[in-house]
C-alpha cells in the first residue's frame, strides 16, 4: 500500500520535473512541507504487526484519535523483519512517518547522525510527569552523547529460556541449572527423539541470543561492551574464545531443531515447535509468551509453559543475574514531519503512550511495560506469576544488556549477523569468527 | 534485455508510393524516453554512488575508489559470483530440455494438448513471493510435507543444507519459468515448415530421427532466445530466493542480486551494494551479447535444402 503511494509521488516528482503543471508541485515530496508522509496535521505512525502488540498499537491510536478529532495519527503495521529496511530507506528517501518505531541503541544513533530525528531531551525536561513514569533503565538505548532521541515505550522484554513442563515431566528431566546440565539434557532429549531446542534460525538474530548469553555468563558484561565501545580486537577477549567453542559444540551435538536454519521466527514456527512438544526448550524473548498464549491453546493456560534466566556457566565470569534483551522499544520523531504533525506526535506521547488503559492492555497480554504504573498490576494479572519473574528479572538484573544487533551500527550489526548464521552452519569455527568480526570493529 | 533473433529473410523496401515512406525513427522516441529515464538514468546514478559513501540515511559523501576496493577484496564477492554461476547453470540445464520436450509436445493441435497447455501456463501466473512462501511451508522440516505425509524421503532439511537448498532453488525457479520457455518452444516448433517432415518421412526418417534432424536444428534460435532470456534472467532472481532461503543457509544461496540488496538495505553500504549493481550490469551485459555472438551473424537461411 506504502510502496503504491511512494511510486505515485515519485512519478508526480518525474511530472513536474518535466515540466508539467506546477500546480502539481505540491504534491510532490520535495518541499520539506510534506515530507513527513502525511498531510495537514493528521501524523503517520509505523509500527510492527504480530499479536498480541499489534492490536494494543493499534487500540493506543485509536483512543488518541477518539480524543482528538483535530488532530489525528494514521497508523500503519508492518511486518517485524521487513520493517526493519523499510523504515531505513523511508527514512533515507525522506517518507518518513512522524512517530519511527524502533528498538534504540545503533540504529536511532545512524537516525541521530543523519538529523533525521528530533532532539527530545528538552520535552522531557519540560514535562517531568513523563519522564518519571517510565522505567529509568529503558532511557539507555534512547539517549545519544547525552541527549534523549526517543521515548521508551510499550515492554521491557529480556531474552529467557522458556520449556515444555509436560515433556520435561514425561521424560523426567529437570531445568538445567548450569551449561553441563544444558549439555546432559541435549543427549537426553535427542535419545528420545525430540529437539533440545528450538530456534528460528532463519532470522538470525534468534541464533545471537544464545552467543549474547554465552558471552555474558563466560566473560561477563565487559566482553561485549568493548566490542561496543570498539576497542581492537575485542572479540578475542579472553572469554570469547570458550564461548564459542562451547556453543559450537552445543550445535555439533545437534541442540537445535533440525533445519533451524530455515525457519524464521517470524513466522512463530519455533514457538510451535515448543508447544507441541516437538521440542524441549527454547531461548527467546518474553514477547513470545504473549504469542504462545494466543496460538498455543491451553499449553500456556494449563501451566505447562516453563520460565527462567539462563544458567550460570560454571567458572564464568558473569553474574548469573544478568539478562540481554530490549529494555523497551522506542518511538522517535522525524525531524522532517511539519510542526502540526511534531505537536500531534508529543501530544500522543505525553497523553496516550502507556496510558494507563495502554498499560493495563500489555499487561493483560502477558508482558511488563516500562511504566512503573505497572507493577502494582501485576499481581491482578492472571499471568502473575511470569510477570513478576520478568519484572524481576528486568530490574534486579546486575546488568541488562541491550540486543547486539541493536546496539551497534547497522554495518556492524549486519557483520556480525553474517557471521553468526555461518558460525550456526558450522561454515566458519571459534577463530574464523573472531578474526572476521574484529575485522568489522570500528565500522 | 531480450535479443530476438531477426527474421532470416531481408524484405525489401518498398522505394515508392503507400504513403508511409517518411522516416519511422521518430516511433522509437517514447521507448528511448522510458528507457533513459528507467534504465540509464537511474544506472548512471548507481555508477556515481559506487564511488560514493553513503548509509542510505545520511548525507552522501564521495570516497573515490573505497567502495570498489573493499568488494573486490571481500571474498564474499566470488562467493556470490560462483553461487550465482551454479544457480544459473543449473536452472539452464534442468529448464531447457524439459521447456523443450513439454513445448514440441504442446505445439501439436490435439484438442487435449491444448487444454493441458492452459494447465502448464498457470505457475507463471502466481508471483514469486507466494510461490515461496509456499513451498518454504511445503518444505518445513518439522510442519511440511514430509512431517505431514510420513514419507522420510521428504523429510530432509531442505532448506537447512547448503546444497540441498541450492537445489530447491533451481526447482522452485524451473517450476516456475519452464512453462513461459515452453511457450516460446512451442511457438517455434509451430513455425517449422511441414513440407521439411513430410519429406523426411517419404525419405523414411522415424520420430527420433525427425526431431535430431529437423525440430532440434530448426529451433536454433528460439533455443538461443530462451536461454538468453534463462541466463540473464537468472542474475535478477531475488524475490523467490529472498523469501526462501534469505540467501541461508549461511551464504549457501546469497547470489549477486541478494548481496547488493544486504550490503545497501542491510548494513547501509550503498557504496559497495553499488559496485555490485555495476558487477551485475557487466555480467548480464556480457552474458546476452555472448550468447547472441553464439546465434552467429543471423543472415544464413534457415531453409537450405528444404
Amino acid at each position: 500500500m506504502e510502496l503504491s503511494s511512494i511510486s505515485r509521488r515519485n512519478f508526480l516528482n518525474l511530472a513536474v520535473g518535466a515540466g508539467a503543471a506546477g500546480a502539481l508541485a505540491a504534491c510532490g515530496s520535495s518541499g520539506p512541507g510534506t515530507s513527513g508522509g502525511g498531510s495537514g496535521a493528521s501524523a503517520t505512525y509505523w509500527y510492527l504487526t504480530g499479536a498480541p502488540g499489534e492490536q494494543i498499537r493499534k487500540d493506543t491510536v485509536d483512543r488518541f484519535n477518539k480524543d482528538n478529532s483535530d488532530s489525528k495519527i494514521q497508523g500503519t503495521a508492518y511486518q517485524n523483519d521487513a520493517y526493519k529496511t523499510k523504515i531505513k530507506t523511508a527514512i533515507g528517501a525522506g517518507q518518513a512517518p512522524t512517530i519511527i518505531w524502533g528498538w534504540g541503541g545503533g540504529g536511532l544513533k545512524s537516525y541521530v547522525e543523519a538529523g533525521q530525528v528530533e532532539d527530545l531531551t528538552d520535552w522531557f525536561g519540560q514535562n517531568a510527569a513523563v519522564k518519571d513514569k517510565l522505567f529509568e533503565t529503558s532511557f539507555g538505548p534512547a539517549t545519544i552523547n547525552g541527549k534523549i532521541y526517543a521515548m521508551p515505550a510499550e515492554t521491557v522484554a529480556p531474552i529467557v529460556l522458556f520449556y515444555n513442563k509436560e515433556v520435561f515431566q514425561k521424560n523426567g528431566a529437570q531445568p538445567p541449572q548450569s551449561w553441563d546440565d544444558i549439555m546432559n539434557l541435549v543427549t537426553l532429549f535427542n535419545g528420545k527423539g525430540i529437539a533440545p531446542f528450538s530456534l528460528g534460525g532463519q532470522s538470525r538474530w534468534t541464533n545471537m541470543m544464545w552467543m549474547e548469553f554465552l558471552f555474558d555468563r563466560i566473560g561477563g558484561p565487559e566482553l561485549f561492551q568493548g566490542v561496543f565501545e570498539g576497542k581492537p580486537n575485542a572479540w578475542s577477549a579472553p572469554g570469547a574464545k570458550e564461548a564459542l567453542t562451547k556453543l559450537r559444540q552445543l550445535i555439533d551435538a545437534n541442540g537445535f531443531v533440525k533445519g533451524f536454519s530455515s525457519i524464521t521466527a517470524d513466522s512463530n514456527a519455533d514457538q510451535a515447535l515448543l508447544y507441541r512438544g516437538k521440542a524441549a526448550m527454547m531461548l527467546h524473548g518474553t514477547w513470545t509468551y504473549g504469542s504462545m498464549a494466543n496460538d498455543g491453546g491451553n499449553f500456556v493456560k494449563d501451566g505447562k509453559l516453563g520460565w527462567m534466566n539462563f544458567p550460570p556457566v560454571t567458572g564464568g565470569k558473569g553474574d548469573p543475574s544478568n539478562t540481554v534483551g530490549n529494555p523497551g522499544q522506542y518511538y522517535a520523531i522525524s525531524s522532517k514531519a511539519t510542526a502540526e504533525q511534531k505537536e500531534t506526535a508529543k501530544k500522543f506521547f505525553k497523553d496516550a503512550v502507556l496510558s494507563d488503559a495502554e498499560v493495563k492492555e500489555w499487561v493483560d497480554s502477558g508482558a511488563v511495560p516500562v511504566a512503573k504504573s505497572s507493577q502494582s498490576m501485576l499481581a491482578a494479572s492472571k499471568d502473575a506469576e511470569f510477570l513478576n519473574f520478568v519484572y524481576d528479572i528486568s530490574t534486579k538484573a546486575k546488568n541488562f544488556g541491550q540486543s547486539w544487533d541493536q546496539a551497534l551500527s547497522p554495518t556492524a550489526a549486519e557483520a556480525l549477523l553474517d557471521n553468526i548464521a555461518k558460525f550456526f552452519q558450522k561454515s566458519i569455527g571459534p577463530d574464523e569468527f573472531i578474526s572476521n568480526m574484529n575485522g568489522t570493529i570500528g565500522k | 534485455m531480450t535479443t530476438v533473433a531477426p527474421p532470416p529473410l531481408r524484405v525489401d523496401r518498398p522505394t515508392s508510393g503507400g504513403g508511409r515512406s517518411g522516416g519511422v525513427a521518430w516511433m522509437a522516441v517514447p521507448a528511448l524516453i522510458m528507457f533513459l529515464i528507467f534504465g540509464v538514468v537511474p544506472l548512471l546514478g548507481v555508477l556515481a554512488l559506487s564511488f560514493a559513501q553513503w548509509d542510505g540515511i545520511g548525507e552522501i559523501k564521495p570516497a573515490g575508489l573505497d567502495a570498489w576496493q573493499s568488494v573486490l577484496s571481500d571474498p564474499g564477492l566470488p562467493h556470490a559470483l560462483w553461487v550465482t554461476f551454479v544457480i544459473m547453470a543449473l536452472s539452464w540445464l534442468f529448464q531447457t530440455p524439459l521447456s523443450l520436450l513439454i513445448g514440441v509436445f504442446l505445439a501439436g493441435h490435439e484438442r487435449y494438448r491444448e487444454w493441458l497447455a492452459v494447465l502448464y501456463f498457470i505457475p507463471l501466473l502466481l508471483s514469486s513471493a507466494a510461490l515461496a512462501i509456499t513451498f518454504k511451508a511445503l518444505l518445513d522440516p518439522n510442519f511440511g510435507l514430509g512431517s505431514g505425509l510420513g514419507v522420510d524421503f521428504l523429510n530432509q532439511d531442505w532448506l537447512g543444507e547448503s546444497k540441498l537448498a541450492v537445489g530447491v532453488v533451481v526447482f522452485v525457479v524451473s517450476w516456475q519459468f519452464i512453462p513461459f520457455h515452453s511457450l516460446i518452444y512451442q511457438g517455434g516448433v509451430r513455425q517449422i515448415p511441414r513440407a521439411m517432415y513430410e519429406a523426411a518421412q517419404i525419405d523414411g526418417a522415424g520420430r527420433m530421427r525427425q526431431f535430431f534432424s529437423i525440430t532440434l536444428p530448426q529451433l536454433k534460435y528460439t533455443i538461443i532466445t530462451s536461454s538468453t532470456l534463462m541466463v540473464v534472467g537468472s542474475l535478477t532472481f531475488f524475490d523467490l530466493i529472498f523469501v526462501l532461503t534469505a540467501g541461508g543457509p549461511g551464504d549457501a544461496t546469497r547470489v549477486l542480486a541478494l548481496d547488493m540488496y544486504q550490503r545497501g538495505f542491510m548494513a547501509g553500504l550503498m557504496g559497495p551494494a553499488s559496485v555490485i549493481a555495476v558487477i551485475l550490469v557487466l555480467v548480464g551485459l556480457g552474458l546476452a551479447l555472448g550468447l547472441r555472438r553464439l546465434g552467429g551473424r543471423g543472415d544464413e537461411s534457415q531453409l537450405e535444402g528444404a
